[in-house]
């Protein structure tokens, strides 16, 4: 074999490599997006039933109720609240007016029932969408959870 | 005194380093051999003061000199001092420090080992080696100065982050490190190649060595923090595809292929001006990844600080790095024509697949990981990509490479019989037929793919082993023929068999993990819980003391069939100083599966919840890897890469002409 088509060969095959990684990562794409919303953007923006979603925000006080294995909370970012259920074990370090994010999907009735809680690792340090969700509504205050 | 002694010495390394950028340079250029030879005094000096500055700032650690305001900010008093002293890395200071101590050793080794390279070479790579640390030893003095002094001194300092007060974790990061900037060995090497305008047999046995130690580190460093992740969390989960994750996985991917590509430029000197382009992409990722974790873009446990000036510092860096690197490339890389030909069939094409997919693989973890922070940086919506992205594009990508494992090394070089290399795969079919079959039966209604999984692990293994009895003569020659054989063989090729095997193992380990079982109740005193063939039986909580935590410590006897086969104690940590909890979990394994147990909330009524599973295969992930790193050891090892050798026989052998035809 000539270097010439050797080398046609090698870009070829490179191609077609690209091709396949193109497809899959847009067929991946297409449905293993999770986009995040704050509580208010859950109230104001059409969310469709049954897609995965991220809700970050605060524990709301007060909101926390466990039965058996299973746990119910609000998130709130100071304007509105979510409700939200869980089933499993929650992270230490979640408690009532700790950041969180939630993933999981929305029922009909604006429930958000959850497969993950994420509550980070730091009591100083909040989420990063948290802390957006919060500066978004206007109840952030600078300097106040960050270091 | 000492620290500003470390802080001192800090500053003398970025001044020789500056030295050890520019004269060697010059000297190369020049033919002289006296500003080359600046390079190697440069290089260990530079090495001496940094490990000063280390030491200084061990120092303050140890002694918990609170006016120091990194020691402060992330050491206590209280903590045991291994934690005092993995407490030095446990913080962005610190952890550059480490990095460049290690840039620093590896610069170091280049001078000491490499006596017997070509002088302008050795004072290419130097430099290249001295830039680097230069730019790095800047970012330390001016954004992130661990030696900084506190005013009033307080009287405690806040403390480490319980979550890393964690033998796995403590060092997790320097076997990183040790991988991310090996990487700049072969880095500085193919930048040193461009600029000479030459690769050649040579060249590709002094870089190998490097790549491998690198490699291997980072394969330790990798599986570590996995591990880490898998008994600390409390989740029983070993890989997240979170995105510090990623970080370290790109340069892995990419280092692998370089790997093997360094192979064929050794062997067949071709696929130059390729191995080249993995060596920049290789360790620009490790920049990439050093970007991704130290500036605060990422959200995670690694993100210590999010410092605007440090992330704008470490992005000009990686513009000057990859940018500089890929230009003179473009510009180098046409002069590095040549080559011996070979046939898409033959074992230089099958390491051409390997690495086409590898990189691939790479390129869409890349996509998956920074997708998120370009849309976000572009005021587009914030979205998060998870599980299920990776799980789909780089899945179907590692199948065929790992088809591709067991039949490359048995096609000859040059051109090869892929007919008859399937030939003689004959056990690994019936390997991966029996598996299949066997899997299918047992888990009916099951997991198809995860049996599928393991039958391509039972593939590679066999493949890996029938490869490896071929040399040998395994039952076709009397056996002390075969023993005498295997001593002879180079150690690279058991090398390579260790690592292929390694690599069974973990794909074995990965795939059964989705035959795992999870059960989570809230259990009291006396009550029990079936998992698998077990039953947990939580005989109390109690309170325990730590030495700088406070703990509830549950008692949970197993037992399988009736008899008790292990006491466990998964515990539920308060640390005061942190005001943080954080959950201690028990593994019980016997090497084939583990039972994994994490203590939750209580209930406040006498209830605990408790997380239990039972993971088959689970410890294989990290048997694999250790075997896979050992494998590079091993290869590592081979006579034939000391470097004299490799340098009498480039003296020797017309190797060492210029490339350029």
């Amino acid at each position: 074999m000539t270097r010439k088509r050797r080398r046609l060969l090698a870009v070829l095959t490179g191609l077609v490599m690209l091709g396949v990684a193109t497809a899959l990562v847009l067929l991946a794409f297409n449905d293993n997006l999770v986009f995040f919303y704050s509580p208010s953007d859950l109230k104001t923006k059409h969310v469709a039933e049954g897609r995965r979603i991220r809700i970050g925000g605060l524990v709301a006080p007060a909101s926390v109720t466990r039965d058996g294995k299973s746990i119910a909370f609000r998130i709130t970012d100071g304007e509105s609240a979510v409700p939200v259920t869980y089933s499993g074990v929650v992270p230490d370090l979640f408690r009532e007016g700790q950041g969180v994010v939630v993933e999981g999907r929305l029922d009909g009735a604006g429930l958000v029932r959850a497969d993950s809680v994420l509550a980070k690792h730091d009591e100083n340090y909040m989420p990063r969408e948290v802390v957006d969700a919060l500066k978004k509504s206007g109840r952030w205050q600078e300097g106040s959870k960050t270091r | 005194m000492i620290v500003e002694l470390g802080h001192f010495a800090l500053i003398l390394a970025l001044l020789l380093a500056l030295l050890q950028a520019s004269l060697p340079l010059v000297g190369a250029a020049r033919a002289h051999l006296g500003w080359m030879a600046v390079g190697q005094s440069t290089a260990m000096a530079q090495f001496g003061l940094v490990a000063l500055a280390f030491a200084a700032l061990v120092h303050a650690y140890v002694t918990s000199d609170f006016s120091v305001a990194n020691v402060a900010e992330n050491s206590h008093s209280a903590k045991p001092l291994l934690y005092k002293i993995t407490g030095v890395w446990g913080n962005h200071e610190g952890s550059m420090l480490l990095w460049v101590l290690i840039l620093s050793l590896f610069g170091a080794a280049v001078a000491w080992f490499g006596d017997n390279l070509p002088p302008a070479l050795q004072a290419r790579v130097l430099a290249v080696q001295g830039m680097i640390g230069a730019g790095f030893l800047l970012f330390i003095l001016l954004t992130s100065d661990p030696f900084k002094r506190l005013a009033p001194a307080p009287l405690d300092g806040h403390g480490l982050n319980p979550i890393l007060q964690d033998p796995g974790l403590a060092f997790h990061p320097p076997f990183l490190y040790l991988g991310y900037v090996g990487f700049s060995v072969a880095f500085a090497f193919a930048v040193a190649a461009l600029i000479e305008g030459r690769v050649d047999a040579a060249w590709a046995r002094w870089v190998r060595p490097w790549t491998l130690a690198a490699w291997c580190a980072l394969t330790v460093g990798i599986a570590m923090g996995s591990w880490w992740a898998y008994y600390t969390l409390g989740w029983g989960g070993w890989w997240f595809w979170d995105p510090v994750e990623n970080a370290s996985f790109m340069p892995w991917l990419v280092g692998t292929a370089l790997l093997h590509s360094a192979i064929v430029v050794e062997k067949r000197d071709a696929l130059k001006s390729w191995t080249i382009l993995l060596a920049i992409v290789t360790f620009s990722l490790s920049l990439v990844g050093t970007f991704l974790v130290r500036s605060g873009v990422l959200t995670s446990v690694h993100a210590f600080a999010v410092d605007p000036a440090r992330g704008i510092f470490i992005l000009l860096l990686l513009l000057v790095a990859i940018g500089g690197s890929l230009t003179l490339y473009a510009v180098r890389a046409p002069a590095l024509k040549g080559g011996g030909l070979f046939a898409p069939v033959s074992r230089e094409g099958a390491l051409v697949l390997n690495n086409l997919l590898l990189t691939t693989a790479a390129a869409t973890v890349f996509l998956g990981t920074l997708y998120p922070l370009f849309l976000d940086a572009v005021g587009g919506p914030k979205l998060s990509v998870g599980f299920p992205f990776f799980n789909r594009t780089f899945v179907p990508l590692m199948v065929p490479a790992l088809i591709a494992v067991a039949a490359g090394p048995l096609l000859a070089w040059k051109r090869g019989d892929l007919l008859g290399a399937l030939q003689r795969l004959w056990l690994a079919f019936a390997a991966v037929i029996a598996v299949a079959a066997v899997g299918l039966y047992l888990t009916r209604g099951g997991p198809v793919l995860a049996v599928l999984g393991l039958a391509l692990a039972a593939w590679v293994c066999v493949g890996a082993l029938s490869e490896w009895a071929e040399r040998v003569k395994l039952f076709r020659a009397p056996l002390p023929e075969s023993w005498r054989r295997a001593l002879s063989l180079p150690r690279a090729a058991h090398g390579m068999t260790l690592a292929h095997l390694g690599l069974a193992v973990a794909v074995a380990g990965i795939a059964a993990s989705a035959f795992e079982n999870e059960r989570i109740e809230v259990l009291h005193q006396g009550e029990a819980l079936p998992i698998a063939a077990y039953v947990l039986h939580l005989d109390g909580v109690a309170k325990a003391e730590g030495p700088n935590y406070s703990a509830d410590r549950a008692t949970i006897t197993v037992s399988r069939g009736g008899e008790p086969v292990a006491v466990m104690h998964p515990e539920k940590r308060f640390f005061p100083v942190q005001q943080m909890p954080t959950s201690m979990t028990a593994i019980h394994t016997n090497l084939l599966a583990d039972l994994y147990v994490a203590l939750g909330d209580s209930d406040g009524s006498g209830g605990w919840t408790v997380r239990a599973y039972w993971k088959p295969l689970v410890p294989w992930i990290w048997l694999g890897a250790v075997l896979m790193a050992l494998g590079g050891l091993v290869s590592l090892s081979d006579r034939r890469w000391r470097v004299g050798i490799a340098a009498r026989r480039a003296r020797a052998a017309p190797a060492a002409e210029p490339a350029a035809e």
